[in-house]
């Protein structure tokens, strides 16, 4: 599938990165069923999970067929966050992983919302959605900052390990159009503000790994998602042309 | 009781006013007398209706990351999320008989309450996620619709909800089962595979022959339980043989037949043996199932902590800021 791997045209790339985000991110959270802390969480990380999803199919949907895109891409081929492919880690790292992107996603698909670009019609329900995911993933910082000791020190531990992902949320991309520059802007006092109030503070270090010559957006990715893929994939890919 | 000048009262006593609240089959709620025993065997059934709910979400759960298409991710997805909810609202009604959740949760991982025997049988393929919509929820669905009349009100307030849902999600099992008849040998091979290792599970979920039941004559008087296993099994089985048939698969069953004088199937005895050994913890995924609930539960104990003091921390803020 090398015609894969080549540059994508400007629409097509912008759709696959927001499409790649939701799908991967909706998968990692599938990881969740039936392992969550409390019930209730079982119902909120499965309907959050669910509305990535069927943002996702959305997407794929204007850029092609949502199942080849989803199950007959190789790694080399998708544009999803370095982010939302890390491993679930244990709560706290969910959570962090959770308040860094839906924080950037509310804040992108409220432009997007606002604009009149291809994106628009979307972005109207999904920014609906992301305010939902970004609240979850808010009172979540409050509790696990502002709860135990050691809630608190996972908290802080898991905000450092993802901290080097969200420089590549900030990266210009073909054909989505909004502003890196006041995004990342508008993301930054947002999260200033959660921490601030959780009693956590901005992690420090570079925003993008020491090793930043590659990212998700040009198709490279971090080990863990090879497995992901081969898990998704694998059922699809073993009966060419089932229709399910 | 919306009716009190109709309720006899003083010196009948509570016990009478219970019996003919049931007799008339009306609703007994959570403030009135109730007999000791009827409690607690509404505690029972309701707690383990529930852990049947949580432990259920792991055979299909574990096909959410792989279902081969986005589609039917989503369908699981939103199964497995009712069912979550379905827990939920059954524990809330367990706990408006003095129940409390936490114990509910530590009986269930330390095997004191049981859950429905089918969650022990392991999912091998996609179709066992189909069987399960099909057969499973079909089964739930016959035990459960007569549940939404049970004399308990929240019990049965609690199943008119579930029901509803329920159907849904068989609906959409045999949907996946007809997509995929549709489609290659392969996967018309896995749906009847999936058949053949399902059914017989599927009929014991109904519980033991009634001769063996011991607790089922006190239900029935109580009116917890509407109807006997057996007749619940039949009307399974008579429902279940026509889809089938419009499916295209068989049943693994030699003496299934139509019975004309019955007006009912005639259908082979379930092996009661091995549904002795599932409900007594021997079946094939117990163990894998209870060690999965209490890693969960253990592993979330943390965080269960962090939310309690986030909440006592925030509760004295309040208190502090009012006094000021």
């Amino acid at each position: 599938m090398s015609a894969d791997t080549a540059t994508p045209p400007a629409a097509t790339a912008a759709v696959l990165a927001l499409a790649d985000d939701a799908l991967i991110l909706s998968h990692r959270l599938g990881e969740w069923a039936g392992h969550a802390p409390v019930l209730e969480e079982e119902v909120a990380l499965a309907n959050i999970a669910l509305d990535l999803l069927g943002q996702a199919r959305v997407l794929l949907s204007m850029a092609g067929d949502e199942d080849e895109l989803a199950f007959l891409r190789e790694e080399r081929a998708f544009r999803n966050l370095q982010l939302v492919e890390q491993p679930n880690g244990d709560f706290a790292h969910t959570i962090a992983r959770q308040l860094y992107f839906s924080l950037y996603q509310h804040e992108l698909y409220t432009e997007l919302a606002a604009g009149d670009g291809p994106f628009a019609p979307l972005a109207a329900k999904a920014v609906k959605e992301t305010a939902y995911h970004r609240d979850h993933a808010e009172q979540w910082t409050l509790r696990l900052g502002d709860g135990t000791e050691e809630s608190r020190r996972r908290m802080r531990a898991a905000l450092d390990a993802l901290w080097k992902y969200t420089g590549e949320m900030f990266r210009p991309v073909d054909g989505l159009d909004v502003d890196p520059a006041a995004l990342e802007a508008r993301w930054l006092a947002a999260l200033g503000r959660v921490l601030e109030q959780a009693g956590l503070s901005l992690p420090e270090g570079p925003r993008t790994g020491a090793w930043a010559a590659g990212a998700g957006r040009e198709g490279l990715h971090t080990e863990p998602f090879g497995r992901l893929l081969a898990e998704m994939q694998h059922l699809h890919r073993s009966h060419p042309g089932a229709s399910w | 009781m919306n009716t009190p000048t109709l309720t006899p009262s003083g010196p009948q006593g509570p016990e009478a006013t219970f019996e003919d609240t049931i007799a008339r089959d009306q609703r007994i709620e959570p403030r009135d007398w109730m007999p000791d025993g009827y409690r607690s065997t509404l505690i029972r059934q309701i707690a383990q209706h529930a852990h049947s709910e949580i432990i259920g979400m792991q055979p299909e759960g574990e096909w959410i990351t792989r279902a081969p298409s986005l589609r039917r991710k989503a369908i699981l997805f939103a199964k497995v999320q009712d069912e979550a909810g379905h827990g939920l609202y059954l524990y809330s009604a367990a706990e408006t008989l003095g129940a409390d959740r936490t114990d509910m949760t530590a009986r269930l991982i330390d095997g004191r309450q049981k859950y429905s025997s089918i969650f022990n049988y392991p999912t091998h393929t996609f179709a066992d996620v189909g069987v399960i919509g099909w057969f499973v929820d079909g089964a739930a669905i016959c035990n459960q619709v007569p549940l939404c009349r049970t004399s308990y009100g929240p019990y049965g307030r609690a199943m008119v909800r579930v029901c509803k849902e329920e159907s849904f999600h068989q609906r959409q099992g045999y949907e996946l089962l007809l997509t995929m008849m549709r489609g290659t040998d392969e996967q018309r091979e896995m749906v009847q595979d999936a058949v053949n290792r399902w059914w017989w599970p599927s009929l014991m979920m109904f519980g033991p022959p009634d001769a063996d039941s011991p607790n089922s004559a006190r239900s029935m008087a109580w009116k917890i339980k509407r109807h006997s296993n057996d007749e619940l099994r039949q009307r399974f089985v008579d429902m279940t043989v026509p889809q089938a048939q419009k499916l295209g698969v068989t049943l693994p069953d030699p003496v299934l037949r139509w019975n004309e004088e019955r007006g009912h199937h005639d259908f082979g005895a379930p092996d009661w043996d091995e549904l002795k050994r599932v409900v007594s913890g021997d079946g094939p995924c117990n163990a894998e199932r209870i060690a999965r609930r209490r890693a969960a539960h253990e592993e979330g104990a943390w965080v269960r902590e962090a939310a309690s003091a986030h909440a006592a921390k925030q509760a004295t803020r309040v208190r502090e800021g009012a006094a000021a």
